[in-house]
């Protein structure tokens, strides 16, 4: 076989040659092709095997690391405890309670102090750099200070979980009033808008996704302070469940804890996030664009 | 050092706009703006031109009220600019529409802003129909992320129409459109302005877009920010696109070119 293709002479057009189209397939990773939920079992399911591997193997001892087995079973009976309304109930609802308070708290505070630091050079100039300094202290350290002013009731764990989410929604609240479009303060400017105007038309809508973003922050370690208050300050929740279970070597008991647990930050996260989406709709739409563009 | 206007031509019976006498501007040791004098008047298209950092956004800050001179007087319609001034229509580069509010919402923000909700509302119809005068008829309820970059420009002229300013200052409005939107854009600014004998102050980077849209084009160079020369351009109206072509057009770039050239090296 000659090749005589290499050589074209410019008067024979492509169509004119006998040449097959040029279709080829672009590589696409395989995974891709797997639904978003058989990935994510798959995960699971293999993190499990290991588990189960490493533990009834005898690599790890069961004492420290309990089997997935062990774990599940206890979930189980974790499980009906709450179901059954028992004292385990009652000890979520008292975290679930420092939660939702400390978070309002928070919520209250931080918005305060955001639109202060924001919006005024007094508290851009003067507050916020104590807002910083505080923020870089260890703040669980407080902890005691908390007992020591408001007792070893639900007060305390309230004010730590407060304390430790308040500085997420404090800067997400600054940076999001700061982060408004240098044309359209001038277009606003250029309208004769007043203060007010200015700040309820242009800087609150166009800060909200900051907003958001230092608020789920602050939604995940809202958990973490209630847990940590009960850990330093006794109490009735779901922390003093887990210490009681840890000083008893109970490792499965502490896991299941641990992922009830977790429910109640899902539930933070995800009321978060669905107001987000509701308030900042625009954000919603433009991904949608985004999407169906590159579709 | 006053700028050098080199004919007082197209219709100086008509009354001014804008009058300026020696304005300038100093940030701290450094002179943004030295001894700018200049007059719009009604009805005419004025247009600046010059490298970045010559000050004329400076300038035009100062014409809307945003900022004040350190130095010398802004006049408009008769009476000291002193702030943000309503008579006025401003246009950004960016078309800076807000995406939590619908085209008309857009729209009608400034009257919502100077006159209230109710105003807005009353006002909904005069929106619309400039809406369908720049082609935007049917897009009043989409937000602005559906709106394609010069769609938004377009909604943004709009916006500056809707308080039926005097006067419109625009800074470089189109120059992130490409350039075929762009001389679209630029024919529908002049139809604006020529329906309702608006005066236009543009600041531009483009050469060829200051001369077909102007009767007057101010050059500018840099260190100190200053007017070095206002030439008149004797094109007729309403000016076209093909205009490009004729031996004129090619004589005013060449001597604006020449003049920013110059400047450059100043």
């Amino acid at each position: 076989m000659s090749r005589p293709e290499q050589k074209i002479s410019p008067e024979v057009t492509i169509s004119e040659l006998a040449i097959a189209d040029t279709v080829w397939t672009e590589k696409v990773s395989w995974v891709s092709l797997v639904p978003r939920w058989v990935s994510m079992v798959g995960l699971l399911l293999l993190f499990l095997a290991l588990w189960q591997i490493v533990t009834s193997a005898g690599i790890v001892s069961q004492l420290i690391l309990p089997s997935p087995g062990d774990t599940i079973r206890d979930l189980g009976f974790v499980g009906r405890n709450l179901i059954s309304e028992d004292y385990m109930l009652v000890a979520f609802w008292v975290t679930a309670r420092e939660v939702f308070w400390g978070f309002i708290l928070a919520l209250a505070i931080g918005v305060t102090l955001g639109v202060l630091v924001g919006e005024t050079t007094f508290g851009e100039r003067a507050v916020m750099p104590y807002i910083v300094a505080i923020d870089t202290m260890p703040k669980l350290a407080f902890a005691p200070l908390f007992v020591a002013w408001l007792g070893f009731g639900i007060m305390s764990k309230v004010a730590l979980a407060a304390f430790i989410s308040v500085f997420p929604i404090v800067v997400g609240t600054a940076a999001g009033l700061h982060a408004t479009d240098e044309n359209a303060r001038m277009l606003f400017k250029s309208i004769g808008a007043s203060r007010l105007q200015t700040l309820i038309k242009l800087k609150i809508p166009s800060g909200l996704p900051q907003f958001f973003t230092g608020l789920k922050i602050a939604a995940i370690s809202v958990v973490s302070g209630a847990i940590a208050g009960e850990f330093l300050g006794g109490g009735q929740g779901f922390g003093e469940l887990i210490r009681v279970a840890a000083s008893q070597l109970d490792t499965p008991r502490v896991f299941s804890l641990i992922i009830y647990l977790s429910a109640l930050g899902l539930v933070m996260f995800g009321t978060v996030s669905w107001l987000q989406y509701k308030f900042v709709f625009w954000h919603r739409t433009s991904n949608n664009i985004a999407t169906k563009a590159s579709h | 050092m006053t700028s050098r206007v080199r004919a007082e031509t197209a219709g100086s019976s008509s009354r001014p706009v804008y009058e300026l006498a020696n304005v300038s501007k100093y940030f701290g040791e450094r002179v943004a703006l030295e001894g700018v004098e200049l007059t719009l008047r009604e009805g005419e298209f004025h247009s600046v031109i010059g490298s970045s950092g010559c000050g004329k956004s400076t300038l035009l800050k100062i014409m809307a009220g945003l900022t004040p001179p350190s130095k010398g007087r802004v006049m408009l319609s008769g009476t000291p600019v002193l702030g943000a001034r309503p008579d006025i229509g401003m246009m950004f580069q960016q078309a800076t529409l807000f995406p939590w509010r619908t085209t008309v919402q857009n729209i009608l923000l400034p009257v919502e802003v100077r006159e209230g909700r109710a105003a807005a509302e009353a006002a909904k119809r005069r929106a619309l129909s400039l809406l369908e005068l720049v082609g935007l008829k049917g897009f009043e309820n989409t937000y602005p992320s559906q709106l394609s970059g010069g769609m938004a420009q377009r909604a943004a002229i709009c916006r500056m129409l809707i308080s039926e300013p005097n006067v419109l200052l625009l800074d470089e409005p189109f120059s992130a459109l490409d350039e075929i939107t762009r001389d679209f854009m630029n024919m529908e600014l002049q139809r604006v302005c020529l329906e309702r004998n608006a005066s236009a102050f543009l600041v531009t980077h483009s050469i060829s877009e200051a001369v077909i849209l102007s009767d007057i084009v101010h050059v500018m160079s840099a260190r100190p920010g200053r007017v070095v020369s206002s030439i008149v351009i004797n094109l007729p109206r309403p000016r076209s696109l093909d205009m490009v072509t004729l031996p004129a057009f090619g004589e005013y770039i060449s001597e604006i070119r020449n003049l920013l050239d110059t400047g450059a090296f100043l």
